[in-house]
């Protein structure tokens, strides 16, 4: 029994860093319906900042916050000069945009800081959780973060002007156009939220993971299976989509004989297959009520 | 009177096709204006050039500014707000929060809330349906949302796409007496793109016929009423 609680709650630690990686991937794929592959490179290199301002000197939170505005700075510019050019185009020309994106990212990480693994400080401590084995503070840490960002961005889109415009512009463009919304920088504006939220997920994950120019290779898939397990529609599925993969890929690697560690991926890909047969939306994408 | 919004050989394009060839003509402020036609004479495509969600050429002005060039949102900004074909509901969203993106742009907070009340007075069934999802209304309610949505803006110029389309006939009448009464009491200037030409007669004071891109006919609305060209092309009788 014990087993099983630790498997569930590791699960939801490592959960939490997806459902942040999903978070981000949905806020991109509602503004401009694209999903963004270079999005866990972001990430690394958003971690890469935080990393080198530390080197500097800066303390921890300090080099966090300023990590945030950098990413989000950093997306919007993304946005501006990269893709609201491509705006128009094709899809494959957006996915060729996202893969070059990938490709620079992550070579530029890598003449920068180079590929060598480096270590990466927690600001929880690496303790028993509330003195229990089951976890670290760390992990109760991840789970914290995620939640509270969750709740920020509940009350942003739902209780701000901004957010309900950017809600507007993502659901009707043209519509928003017409009540005054500038779409185009609501685009914007989401590229940078999603960078800022996945420089937290990159954070996070890093003393977990170390920090390497690829540290989010399989982070990013296992946030885009809980986007497209949650629903691309909904930031809250996401959410509950990073947790359920978390939990569910860290069960199968224990109880399913000949899983273990190296089948973890398939078998949670294999989940996400299931689920989208007979719920494409997602599990909590909106079924839209429409009368005509 | 002088002329609120003037347009001069207004020419637009759908790709290569070219949908208005050079129309002119000019609406007074407080007046409440119909432009009739029949199907693909290029009445929504005079109404989208005004707010350039189409390729134009000519001129287009607006309280003595020129609108070419700007963008749809910032034609919106100077007072132009735009009932769309199809009314544009924000579906997903709830009535209120339809209502409150049609004041987005507006910085005076206050009277907002203050609007928002005066819209459920207009329609009162929104004030019933404030917190359902807008796509759960029937067809009019939308409507009514629309106009409402638009009315937000505090505009001083409203375009009205075909707000009859699909509306039982009860409901239109209804529709068109607020929209009068908007136009009279709000002193908001209405332009009303309509295929119920008998209708759109009675409420407006203007009219403009327009035919495959061109204005062919204009003046009073009571006079092009009992045009009978008119009266055999639009009104049936």
């Amino acid at each position: 029994m014990e087993l099983f609680t630790n498997q569930v709650l590791a699960g939801i630690a490592t959960g939490a860093i997806y459902a942040c990686m999903a978070l981000a991937v949905v806020m991109i794929y509602q503004a401009i319906d694209h999903l963004n592959f270079a999005q866990g490179e972001m990430a690394m290199f958003s971690t890469f900042i935080s990393w080198q301002l530390m080197q500097w000197g800066v303390p921890y939170w300090w080099s966090f916050i300023l990590t945030l505005a950098i990413s989000f700075a950093g997306g919007i510019l993304i946005e501006r000069l990269l893709f609201k050019p491509l705006a128009k185009a094709p899809v494959l020309t957006n996915v060729a945009g996202f893969i070059a994106l990938f490709a620079i990212v992550n070579s530029v990480a890598g003449l920068i800081w180079d590929f060598t693994i480096k270590q990466y400080p927690t600001p929880f401590g690496s303790a028993p959780f509330l003195g229990s084995q089951l976890i670290s503070t760390h992990q109760a840490g991840m789970i914290g973060v995620t939640l509270l960002m969750l709740v920020g961005l509940y009350l942003f889109f739902q209780f701000t002007r901004i957010g309900l415009a950017m809600r507007a512009a993502a659901a009707l463009p043209e519509s928003a156009r017409l009540v005054g919304v500038n779409t185009s920088w609501m685009i914007a504006l989401g590229w940078g939220m999603a960078s800022a939220i996945g420089a937290v997920a990159g954070i996070l994950i890093a003393p977990v993971v170390f920090l390497e120019p690829n540290m989010m290779g399989g982070v990013l898939v296992y946030g885009f299976a809980a986007a497209v397990l949650g629903g691309l529609s909904s930031p809250l599925g996401a959410v509950i989509g990073g947790f359920l993969v978390g939990v569910f890929e860290n069960l199968a690697g224990t109880y399913i004989p000949g899983v273990g560690n190296e089948l973890k991926l398939p078998i949670a890909l294999a989940l996400i297959i299931t689920v989208l047969v007979f719920k494409p939306a997602g599990l909590f994408g909106r079924a839209i009520v429409k009368r005509v | 009177m002088t002329a609120m919004l003037n347009v001069k050989d207004l020419r637009a394009y759908y790709g290569q096709v070219q949908a208005l060839h050079g129309l002119t003509f000019a609406l007074n402020e407080g007046s409440l204006t119909t432009l009739l036609g029949a199907n693909g004479a290029g009445k929504t495509t005079t109404l989208r050039a005004i707010c350039n969600m189409v390729r134009s050429t000519g001129a287009i002005e607006f309280e003595g500014k020129p609108l070419s060039g700007k963008s749809t949102e910032n034609v919106v900004r100077l007072g132009i707000a735009h009932v769309p074909q199809g009314r544009g509901t924000f579906t997903t969203m709830t009535v209120e929060e339809n209502l409150q993106l049609g004041a987005i742009t507006r910085t005076d907070r206050k009277n907002i809330v203050a609007d928002i009340e005066r819209m459920y007075e207009h329609f009162p069934v929104l004030k019933e349906r404030h917190t359902q999802q807008a796509g759960t209304l029937s067809g009019g309610e939308q409507q009514m949302l629309a106009v409402a949505r638009a009315l937000m803006l505090r505009p001083r110029l409203m375009l009205l796409d075909e707000p009859s389309f699909g509306l039982a006939p009860l409901i239109v009448r209804e529709l068109f007496k607020i929209l009068g009464k908007i136009n009279r009491e709000d002193k908001v200037t209405i332009l009303v793109v309509e295929q119920n030409a008998q209708l759109a007669l009675e409420l407006a004071d203007q009219a403009y016929v327009i035919e495959t891109g061109k204005i062919v006919m204009s003046g009073n609305a009571k006079e092009i009423a009992s045009n009978e060209d008119v009266r055999k092309s639009y009104l049936g009788y």
